[in-house]
């Protein structure tokens, strides 16, 4: 058993090193979250103080919006770079000699990617609005704690479904790149789709109603309204648990059509260069 | 040769270059209008939701939306040179090249590029407008016009100063700084909405520091007929974005400065 999952072990604990050198775009990073961020909440405050019901409380909103500038890397906003510059150069069929299955290699390196800079920029953003925002009087836009242990918990247990459901989405959008032979067009689609079917651009609840069930069935949903809305007990119970599900379904699903994929793919590999 | 003509025929040469892959061209160019649009959806959904923030109505809200971003799409397009200056030209020294020129370092930068694919977030902008102005059900008289297009102009300057003075810093720190991304992308993020939807700091920021409320809040309140909203006495609101254009300025005599010590990285 150890000795089956070494090599992918390797590949992440590798990745994960480098990944943590970019220090300076991070804390570049980070100032632009904070101002995102702010610009966000000052705009959603202006439109709740006007509002009679709404599905989400502002609180909860403000939650949100923190949680998910601070998740904001662990999306799979484009196609790993080294990936794209492989398909390009057709190393790609190197990755195709090791004695490895291809898709859990890709897959921990995916996996490598959601881990490790999300790490450094949630940090630092987490105790920004969370403890610096109270310190500095400015309790009500600041990220309150967990609504209770057990959202805690269940929060814990769906951010680690996200980076299972992220590497998913991220290793089948690397197999369109291989089949397309670019990365532009995954790219230039999945930015705006992830943006808005995330919930990042504007909380999913507060979307229109008559959207909500769709909304909540498709896959991005669990990139991260799932867990934020856990966090702020705006999902509570039955509910949270069958997000849950939900997310570990999708998980299952896309790992799946995505070893179908590239399956395919691999057997008609065209490795470019020269 | 003089300036103008010079500028002319560096254009010229970008466009015919971006032309000799039209199907890159049209594919990027949509797809820019995709990742803004983004921006618009959130607007609708907003509005879908609240109908209304601090009393500001969506169509009011889409002309703000659409100035800033036509105003941004034409800064974008201009600046290219300036905007990847860092990697491209302190990093590699090919600045020097560019000093032994007889001619201006800004002319030769703005040259390097016309970036024709910000046509779609200059369409996407547009649409925006015509959206906001069509549902404001005003008699848009030509005084109007001229107000706004007044504003585009004095927001384009003041983009265009902001991407000089991200260059500029590029002489200290060599590689660009994304930071900069908060005043540009974010500017149009913060300036899509009326300054007094914002904490009175944030609103300082925006007119005393950078003074995007001058080049869109205040004018384009104005032509809306909401001048009661900014405070302001009303023969003033169409003048502001004056602001924009001395910022231009202001980052032109700092880019000066900054090329007076700059010293090369090349070998």
């Amino acid at each position: 058993m150890t000795t089956a999952i070494r090599p992918y072990q390797a590949v992440f604990r590798a990745r994960f090193n480098l990944l943590l050198q970019y220090r300076a775009a991070a804390l570049a990073g980070f100032g632009t979250q904070c101002w995102w961020g702010a610009i966000k909440i000052m705009v959603l405050a202006a439109f709740f103080r006007g509002a009679g019901s709404t599905p989400m409380t502002l609180k909860q909103a403000i939650d949100y919006i923190w949680l998910a500038q601070a998740l904001l890397t662990l999306l799979p906003w484009s196609v790993d770079p080294d990936v794209a510059r492989m398909v390009r150069s057709g190393d790609v069929g190197y990755d195709r000699l090791r004695p490895l299955d291809t898709y859990g290699f890709w897959y921990a390196r995916a996996v490598a990617r959601r881990t490790a800079t999300p790490l450094l920029r949630a940090i630092p953003m987490v105790l920004t609005a969370g403890v610096v925002l109270p310190v500095l009087g400015a309790s009500d836009w600041a990220l309150s704690p967990p609504a209770g242990w057990n959202a805690a918990l269940l929060f814990t247990v769906s951010l680690v479904l996200v980076v299972a459901l992220a590497a998913a989405v991220a290793t089948l959008m690397e197999i369109i790149t291989v089949a397309a032979l670019s990365e532009r067009g995954v790219n230039m689609i999945m930015g705006g789709v992830i943006i808005v079917f995330s919930g990042n651009l504007v909380p999913l609840p507060l979307l229109p109603d008559w959207l909500q069930p769709f909304l909540q069935l498709q896959p991005l949903a669990g990139l991260l309204d799932t867990p934020l809305r856990i966090y702020s007990a705006h999902l509570v119970g039955a509910a949270a648990v069958t997000a849950l599900v939900r997310q570990v379904l999708w998980v299952l699903v896309l790992v799946g059509i995505g070893r179908v994929a590239m399956a395919r793919v691999m057997a008609r590999l065209q490795a470019q260069g020269g | 040769m003089n300036a103008l003509r010079l500028y002319g025929r560096y254009v010229a040469v970008s466009w015919r270059a971006q032309m000799q892959y039209p199907g890159a061209f049209i594919a990027t160019s949509i797809g820019a209008f995709g990742a803004t649009v983004v921006d618009f959806i959130a607007i609708w959904a907003l509005f879908a939701r609240f109908r209304q923030i601090e009393g500001w109505r969506f169509h009011e809200i889409a002309l703000f939306y659409g100035v800033v971003s036509v105003a941004f799409a034409v800064a974008d397009a201009l600046t290219r040179g300036f905007d990847i200056f860092g990697p491209q030209f302190v990093k590699t020294g090919d600045f020097d090249r560019l000093l032994v020129r007889p001619r201006s370092t800004v002319l030769q930068l703005m040259g390097y590029e016309l970036r024709a694919t910000r046509i779609g977030r200059l369409a996407q902008g547009m649409i925006a407008w015509g959206v906001g102005m069509h549902f404001s059900g005003i008699d848009w008289t030509w005084n109007a016009w001229a107000t706004l297009l007044f504003a585009v102009a004095g927001g384009a300057a003041l983009f265009c100063g902001i991407l000089v003075l991200q260059a500029t810093l590029a002489f200290w720190t060599v590689e660009s700084l994304e930071i900069a991304n908060t005043l540009t992308y974010g500017g149009v993020e913060a300036a899509q909405y009326p300054l007094d939807v914002y904490a009175r700091w944030f609103r300082n920021f925006l007119i005393f520091v950078v003074p995007l409320g001058c080049v869109t809040y205040f004018p384009v309140a104005a032509a809306l007929g909401r001048a009661d909203r900014t405070g302001l006495p009303e023969w003033l609101l169409p003048l502001t974005p004056v602001f924009g254009f001395l910022f231009l300025a202001v980052a032109l005599r700092v880019w000066r400065f900054g090329v007076r010590r700059y010293t090369s990285t090349g070998s």
